[in-house]
């Protein structure tokens, strides 16, 4: 059981690490999503499942999705499929 | 009578236009905007950006260096992890665990404590809730009467209810996932849930549902005034059953409803109620959060 | 001196959770990306949330949930830091969704989401003002 609970924390170390260094938002957040999944498991270990659900509902549902959200309004998704649709079309007219 | 005219007398008399407030200036579109440059003075003022950050950079970090130093000097001298004899294990806790199922009659002792001996805590918290969601209205509002189409940043809208294998899916895990956020909430004082985690839960599967079938029917299916209603109903139903404790000189804990047998689900007193309210206010919340993100208004 | 290393070593997981503090403060602080800063904060509250579920927890003990009738509190562990922090999750979200509105706000205004340029066009836009 310790084993599992240090490779957990050891989880959540790399996870934090690996959000403060990617450069894209975008992978920074998934990253961050994975971090809370983590963060629930370790809830259970700490004998807290009140806290577990919480955390997989808010922590790695509802704040992903309002990260996922004001990325796609600052257009920060898919800019370049979405620059080459714009292309494919542009030549479609001429 | 012709006083100075505060801000607050003209609001009291309702002259204050609170549109042009909420109303969206409108903004160039990335393609449109200029890109920026430093009109005067571009070098010198890079160059003082760049000193001060080098500055900047190593204050943080001996502050950073400082701050965990202290933080593991105090761990250090923290009680053992796990150790049963650790002054927060006080009689506290143990008033909680010992008694609270007989007080309160819940049997989950986190619910007893955070919806009856510090109900205070949760109302207060609920609060916190509905006044993010009023800020998140005024900084995400879209300026009414305004078109969708003209909203600015809005990508390409994304249907799915098209595709098959989506729209089957969904309409057999929607309900699924609704009543599985219901449970949690009813069952906030048997089983671990409760309001906050069956709120969020009932909010992913409302969430879905836009993301699906798009949020114009999402909006038509779910009206902007039934969310405000609920949430407003939720949190004055949650203010007014607790306010008897004022009535009882705070001693709230012999409660006029009868806590009932613990473990059947109505029993447990006001707990239920309670839940369910800090369940429909915490659903509402997730909810309105998405829609303001994705559409700019409910 | 010795025993406060060996207590270091016992308490692990509280470690782990100042470094998760101090790893969201560097990014709080250090990064120069808005959205990096909002992600910073919420790992720190994490760390918080983590240092105060440990304190809670006893070890060879129960969750919260009353079992078998059994009522004696040396079953079970610390029900209030667990309380504390359940209320800290959904405040949590509450404040990262008012900051992100404040990012797209900022970022519809300014076109960027980098401090430095940020921090270059509010100074001349308030020389502007001034003139």
């Amino acid at each position: 059981m310790t084993i599992f609970r240090i490779l957990l924390l050891t989880g959540l170390l790399v996870c934090a690490i690996a959000t403060a260094c990617t450069k894209k938002p975008m992978q920074a957040v998934i990253i961050y999503m994975a971090y809370s999944v983590i963060m629930s498991v370790v809830w259970i270990l700490l004998e807290s499942p009140d806290l577990a659900i919480t955390e997989a509902a808010v922590g790695a549902g509802v704040t992903s999705i309002l990260f996922f959200l004001t990325l796609r309004q600052l257009n920060l998704i898919d800019r370049d499929q979405k620059k080459k649709k714009d292309e494919e079309q542009e030549g479609e007219h001429e | 009578m012709n006083k100075k005219d505060t801000f607050l007398r003209r609001w009291l008399r309702g002259e204050v236009e609170f549109s042009a407030l909420l109303a969206e200036p409108v903004y160039p579109t990335p393609e449109e905007a200029v890109p920026y440059e430093p009109k005067e003075n571009k070098h010198v003022a890079i160059r003082t950006l760049r000193r001060s950050r080098t500055g900047y950079r190593a204050a943080v970090t001996v502050l950073c260096i400082v701050f965990a130093l202290f933080m593991l000097l105090v761990i250090g001298n923290l009680p053992q992890y796990g150790a049963a004899d650790a002054p927060t294990v006080n009689e506290v806790p143990q008033r909680y665990v010992e008694q609270g199922m007989e007080e309160t009659g819940a049997v989950n002792s986190v619910a007893g404590m955070i919806l009856d001996y510090r109900a205070f805590d949760t109302l207060g918290e609920s609060f916190v809730l509905f006044t993010a969601t009023c800020a998140v209205t005024l900084l995400m509002c879209a300026a009414p009467g305004k078109k969708k189409e003209e909203h600015v940043f809005e990508a390409e809208v994304v249907r799915y209810d098209n595709d098959p294998i989506v729209r089957t899916v969904c309409k057999l895990v929607i309900p699924i996932i609704l009543m599985f956020g219901i449970y949690v909430v009813l069952n906030g004082h048997i089983s671990p849930g409760g309001g906050f985690s069956g709120g969020a839960i009932m909010a992913s599967a409302l969430i879905i549902y836009a993301i699906v079938w798009g949020e114009d029917k999402a909006s038509r299916t779910i009206p902007k005034k039934a969310i405000s209603l609920i949430t407003l109903c939720a949190l004055a139903f949650y203010a007014c059953s607790k306010t008897y404790s004022f009535f009882t000189g705070a001693n709230h804990i012999h409660s006029i409803i009868s806590p009932g047998t613990p473990g059947r689900i109505f029993s447990a007193g006001l707990i239920l109620p309670l839940n369910v309210a800090v369940g429909f206010v915490v659903c509402c919340t997730m909810y309105s959060f998405y829609m303001y993100f994705r559409r700019g208004e409910l | 001196m010795n025993g406060m290393f060996q207590n270091l070593l016992h308490n692990y997981e509280e470690c782990v959770s100042v470094i998760l503090f101090c790893i969201g403060f560097c990014m709080l602080l250090f990064d120069r990306n808005l959205l990096k800063k909002v992600l910073g904060l919420d790992i720190m509250d994490t760390g918080v949330f983590l240092l105060l579920a440990d304190r809670g927890y006893i070890a060879g003990r129960m969750a919260n949930i009353i079992t078998d009738g059994i009522t004696d509190a040396s079953y079970y562990i610390n029900p209030i830091p667990a309380g504390l922090v359940l209320t800290g999750i959904v405040v949590s979200v509450s404040v990262s969704a008012v900051m992100l509105s404040l990012t797209v706000r900022i970022y519809r205004e300014y076109h960027t989401l980098d401090m430095d340029a940020l921090y270059l066009m509010m100074s001349e836009k308030r020389k502007g003002g001034r003139v």
